[in-house]
């Protein structure tokens, strides 16, 4: 068949749009697929006049195309104009169906019918996918739309909103925020529940249904769609419903189905994963390339890179350097010895285990991603007791463990291309040893979520770090207590479980007496009285649980459920009682500890009658702060209301230590029995808030505390990945003027957030636009004296805890008065 | 009462701050004061012009002027190991401990002159400020329990729900009750001047009218105009008890502030007489 073109590129955004630059640059006959009928429809369905930036800023910008940081009208307006200037040849409304052949000879097919052909292809699709549509009788009607751009856009109108994920609810409350439009709005969901959406979007919509604000419809389902009306299936037959807009939000297909169906192979079957590419970019399928975020490259700059240096390579141009190549320079710079990058790399990928398995492109990645140090003997890499949750390959070298906080000559070593840092990285939580650089060494520390993403892409390291954390774990734990064969045998034998929230580990009454390690996660314990649920603790991840059964005649004295989702390891009882006869201390350690819980247990059982207000206010209580999201938290605000005198002076406090925006919300949030958990960042554990950061911008200081630094692109999926509703995406305000000239005459705002009125008074008479960046509370990091808001609550009202020293507190119901 | 325990993971009230230091300081202040007063020998007369009086005065002046920079530390959010719940403390307790140091520097000689002036203006801004500390240690818990886990917002936000419900559940009544419901959803005022707001009893109030007006009409109907003013009835329950509510709210809200009226304006008419009590002493004596 005859060549049509050189290079096909499916996808016009950042990466289509400059490798088609480059290919009509270079004169190569090419065609940019794209399937919307306008250019980058991802940045083009951003909200109107948001800022965009250009980060990593050390990063060069190697294509034809133009890009700097400006907001999204002048950005697309730049590519249009540049796209038409170039000639660029685009074929709008272009969804293709199917890649198929091989290099120099691929048939891709669009929707439409039309089939094209081109030597390579160049995929730089995104992972957006495409909406899924209804499939019903009716469901190509024109009033059914997949979007919602502005809720305000609708008057008086019955409309019905499909799917009960969190872009539809949020879509149906967005509609029904302005009354005085008096929209009809429904919700329509097929399953029983809103498993799917967030907690907050849940809450809110049910208070929405309550207050009749909207309809809500749970086990229906489309079967007919009509101008002005709408059939679905309920549970209790047919409703037909008036209906003049239909929004439906059903979810997305991702777009790896399609993908894979081109022949192009994945790393691993994890929703994290990514296509296996070689370092030019090329898929398993010789002549068939991904770039952008495809690829896992998130950042615009990154995008447009990869797609001039494909056609480079397609063009011949074999020698091209990738345009991070002095990036990666810089960050050996230090390390003794002078080595090509490359070299540098492979070293690298030689010398640690669990790098062995990468190819060189996701090598490179991970350095990029990754510090690198060289230590000498005897510098202090860790301590015992800081936060920290990178993970840290020994690239050279060898480091010690000092395993005992008391003794610093009890020490294990960990030699060359071994891991360490994992038990961090798993828990989230401090590190649980100090270590020492044995020898000069060279270190790879690999922050939380390029370790998480290694783990998840190439399951070799998964398995690995897995195999090592329990093992280092467990010796911990046994630490010489059995022998070698034992040990080995308690390994084997030992399993990994993944709980959700609220599931029982161990039923009180039960007979089995096995143990479990926490390794993530937090478990309350639990002792019926009479038919309630009484609180007794709450266990933090490194803790075990499930020892006592061995002592108290193999029967379960209390429940351990879990308090968030959590990762444990199941042991058997058997081994624990062997390690025991071999360790005297360790028992009395645990037998003053069982006589503690009999008293206890006793006591609660002497209150069964009068068992109402002290301890049961306190179980509650807890409850609602695991429910609040404590179970997870590092560290969080608690407002006590009966000291509170609603003076915001809290608020206050922190709009003035953090350029003039308050990152809590005093009176928001819930309260139970006198104790409020204001809107303000509770510090997970695992925080949710990294899941998707594209600049990796979000990160946790030794002390705990998780922050956003400034390369901060103003995305906002930190906002939607917080379950509390805590980060706001807002501009720095003007500065204000002092506080005497405040006192003394009355000039500015005065303390605290200034009103918004004041701000846009003041940002008028600016130009151009300041960039919203996401905001959040950073527990007052390198501010001396710590969190403000607790310095400036003149009555006490207000504290900073962690839940297990909370809630220690009620572990001891006589004590437990408030 | 104030808590006693200062565990760091448990709230501890301003007053019980660092296990009651400020009041133990302020107490030795007054019994050193009181000690002093009594053992040492005035002649011919106790008052502020001995050797011992005029000790007492300084300390009572910087007293009141370090107490009186409670308003700057509040706002001035610096860096540093302050924490304000401490400065609320030493300034309940060493405020109150001027009402032996003061009186004890008058040697209880009292007149119609710019001295007495300074220590009655002193001693208003002490009660009131004690007025405070019996607010702000009593009204707080009673907010939380009126509010029963709502937030304020909650609160004015569900009678706007009301209203609406108001609005449609007037629908079917008869023409002649439209003004009433009307009036219930539009007049009825929350908030307003300062006494309003600290008013207990809102007999006026338009709901509670329409309520009223309902309940005594509901006899006079059958069929289903009875029970449509009987739902209506009831959602104007349902909006009467939030207003209660509501209002209780911002009657704490306003008493928590009020107090501070005459506390600071008090504190600035005490600074300017002190100086004048100074300066006249020393410009006389």
């Amino acid at each position: 068949m005859a060549q049509e073109y050189e290079i096909a590129i499916i996808g016009s955004g950042p990466a289509g749009i400059s490798a088609a630059a480059h290919a009509a640059e270079l004169g190569l006959s090419h065609v940019l697929l794209e399937k919307t009928d306008h250019l980058s429809d991802t940045i083009f369905k951003y909200q109107k006049g948001k800022h965009i930036m250009a980060t990593p800023d050390q990063l060069v910008l190697r294509s034809d195309v133009d890009f700097e940081a400006g907001n999204r009208e002048d950005i697309l307006g730049r590519w249009e104009t540049q796209a038409q200037d170039a000639n660029l040849n685009v074929i709008y409304d272009a969804d293709v169906t199917e890649i198929s052949g091989q290099k120099g000879d691929f048939v891709i097919k669009i929707k439409s019918g039309k089939t094209l052909n081109a030597a390579h292809v160049i995929l730089a699709i995104g992972t957006q996918g495409n909406p899924n549509t209804m499939r019903c009788p009716g469901g190509d009607l024109p009033h059914i739309q997949y979007t919602l751009e502005d809720p305000y856009a609708y008057f008086d109108e019955d409309i019905i909103v499909i799917g009960g994920g969190d872009a539809g609810i949020e879509n149906a409350l967005g509609l029904i925020a302005n009354t005085l439009l008096s929209n009809r709005v429904t919700l329509v969901q097929r399953a029983d529940g809103f498993p799917r959406a967030k907690e907050a979007n849940v809450k809110a919509l049910l208070q929405a249904m309550n207050e009749g604000r909207l309809d809500v419809l749970t086990q229906a389902e489309t079967s007919l769609v009509e101008e002005k009306f709408i059939t679905l299936n309920v549970s209790d037959g047919e409703a037909r419903l008036p209906c003049d807009r239909i929004i439906a939000r059903i979810g997305s297909a991702p777009p790896r189905k399609f993908v894979e169906s081109c022949g192009v192979e994945f790393a691993s079957d994890d929703r994290m994963a990514y296509p296996v590419l070689s370092p030019t970019f090329e898929s398993s399928v010789e002549g068939l390339y991904v770039v952008g975020a495809l690829a896992g490259y998130p950042l615009i700059k990154h995008c447009m890179n990869q797609g001039y240096d494909v056609v480079e390579h397609i063009n011949g141009n074999t020698d091209l350097k990738p345009a991070d190549e002095p990036l990666l320079a810089e960050k050996f710079a230090k390390l003794p010895g002078n080595m090509e990058v490359s070299e540098r790399l492979e070293f690298l990928r030689q010398n640690v285990v669990i790098f062995n398995d990468l190819t060189p492109l996701q090598m490179r990645e991970f350095i990029l991603d990754s510090q690198i140090y060289s230590f000498s003997k005897g510098d202090e890499i860790f301590k015992r007791n800081d936060y920290g949750s990178s993970l840290f390959s020994i690239a050279v070298g060898s480091v010690d463990v000092l395993i005992d906080p008391n003794d610093d000559s009890k020490r294990i070593s960990i030699g060359e291309g071994e891991i360490f840092g994992e038990a961090g990285l798993i828990s989230g939580r401090r590190r649980n040893a100090t270590i020492l650089a044995a020898s000069e060494c060279i270190l790879v520390e690999t922050p939380r979520n390029a370790a998480r993403k290694l783990i998840s892409t190439v399951p070799a390291v998964e398995k690995r770090v897995n195999t090592i954390a329990i093992e280092r774990l467990l010796s911990q734990i046994f630490g010489g207590g059995l022998s070698k064969d034992e040990f080995a045998a308690v390994i084997a034998d030992a399993e990994l479980k993944k709980v959700n929230a609220g599931d029982i580990l161990i039923e009180e009454g039960a007979d089995d007496t096995d143990i479990y390690i926490i390794r993530s996660g937090s478990m309350i314990v639990e002792k019926k009285i009479g038919d309630k649920d009484v609180f007794l603790s709450y266990v933090s991840a490194g803790s075990y649980v499930g020892e006592m059964a061995l002592f108290e005649e193999g029967r379960r004295t209390a429940t351990v459920k879990a308090a968030v989702k959590a990762d444990v390891i199941r042991l058997k009882g058997v081994y624990f009682e062997t390690l025991l006869d071999a360790n005297p201390a360790l028992k009395t350690q645990i037998m003053d500890q069982l006589s503690d819980r009999r008293a206890m247990n006793a006591f609660v059982e002497g209150q069964k009658d009068g068992f109402d207000s002290v301890a049961d206010l306190y179980g509650a209580r807890a409850n609602f702060l695991i429910e609040q999201g404590l179970g997870e938290a590092t560290d969080a605000l608690l407002i006590d209301e009966t000291l509170c005198i609603g003076c915001d002076n809290c608020e206050i406090a922190c709009a003035e230590s953090h350029d003039g925006i308050s990152r809590l919300n005093r009176e928001a949030g819930q309260t139970f029995a006198h104790i409020h958990v204001p809107t303000s960042c509770r510090h997970c554990e695992h925080p949710h808030c990294m899941s998707d950061c594209p600049p990796d911008a979000i990160h946790r200081a030794p002390d705990g505390e998780v922050f956003i630094d400034d390369s901060c692109i103003g995305c906002g999926n930190c906002q939607r990945y917080c379950p509390y509703g805590v980060i706001q995406m807002e501009t720095a305000p003007p500065k204000k003027p002092s506080l005497a000239s405040w006192m003394m005459f009355g000039i500015g705002p005065g303390p605290g957030q200034a009103p918004k009125a004041w701000t846009k008074k003041k940002l008028a008479k600016k130009s151009g636009d300041a960039p919203k960046v996401a905001v959040k509370c950073d527990m007052c990091k390198g501010i001396t004296g710590g969190a403000a808001c607790v310095r400036a609550c003149p009555t006490g009202a207000a504290i900073r805890v962690s839940p297990e020293d909370y809630l220690a507190y009620s572990k001891d119901p006589s004590k437990a008065k408030a | 009462m104030a808590r006693r325990n200062n565990n760091p993971a448990q709230h501890v009230s301003f007053l019980a701050h660092r296990r009651y230091f400020w009041l133990k300081v302020s107490i030795a202040i007054c019994v050193l004061s009181l000690f002093g007063y009594v053992s040492t020998d005035f002649d011919p007369v106790r008052n502020g012009g001995t050797w011992y009086g005029y000790t007492l005065g300084v300390i009572g002046t910087l007293l009141i002027l370090w107490l009186s920079v409670l308003g700057v530390r509040k706002r001035a959010i610096t860096a540093g190991h302050w924490s304000l719940k401490g400065w609320t403390s030493a300034h309940v307790y060493l405020g109150l401990s001027l009402i032996i140091v003061a009186t004890l520097h008058t040697g209880f000689q009292f007149g119609w002159n710019v001295h007495t002036l300074a220590y009655f203006l002193m001693m208003i801004v002490i009660i009131s400020g004690s007025l405070g500390i019996f607010f702000y240690q009593y009204l707080p818990q009673r907010m939380s329990t009126n509010r029963s886990e709502m937030g304020e917002g909650d609160m004015l936000t569900e009678i706007k729900n009301l209203n609406q419900l108001l609005d449609d559940t007037a629908q079917p009544l008869d023409n002649q009750y439209i003004p009433v419901v009307q009036k219930a959803i539009e007049k009825t005022r929350i908030g307003g001047s300062i006494f309003m707001r600290l008013r207990r009893g809102h007999r006026r109030c338009e709901t509670r009218k329409a309520l009223d007006f309902f309940r005594s009409e509901m006899r006079n109907v059958e069929g289903d105009s009875r029970s449509n003013i009987i739902s209506m009835i009831s959602v104007l329950e349902r909006k009467n008890s939030l207003l209660v509510r509501v209002r209780k709210h911002i009657r704490y809200k306003a008493l928590l502030q009020i107090w501070l009226y005459v506390h600071i304006p008090m504190t600035f008419a005490l600074i300017a007489a002190l100086i004048a009590h100074i300066v006249s002493v020393f410009y006389y004596s």
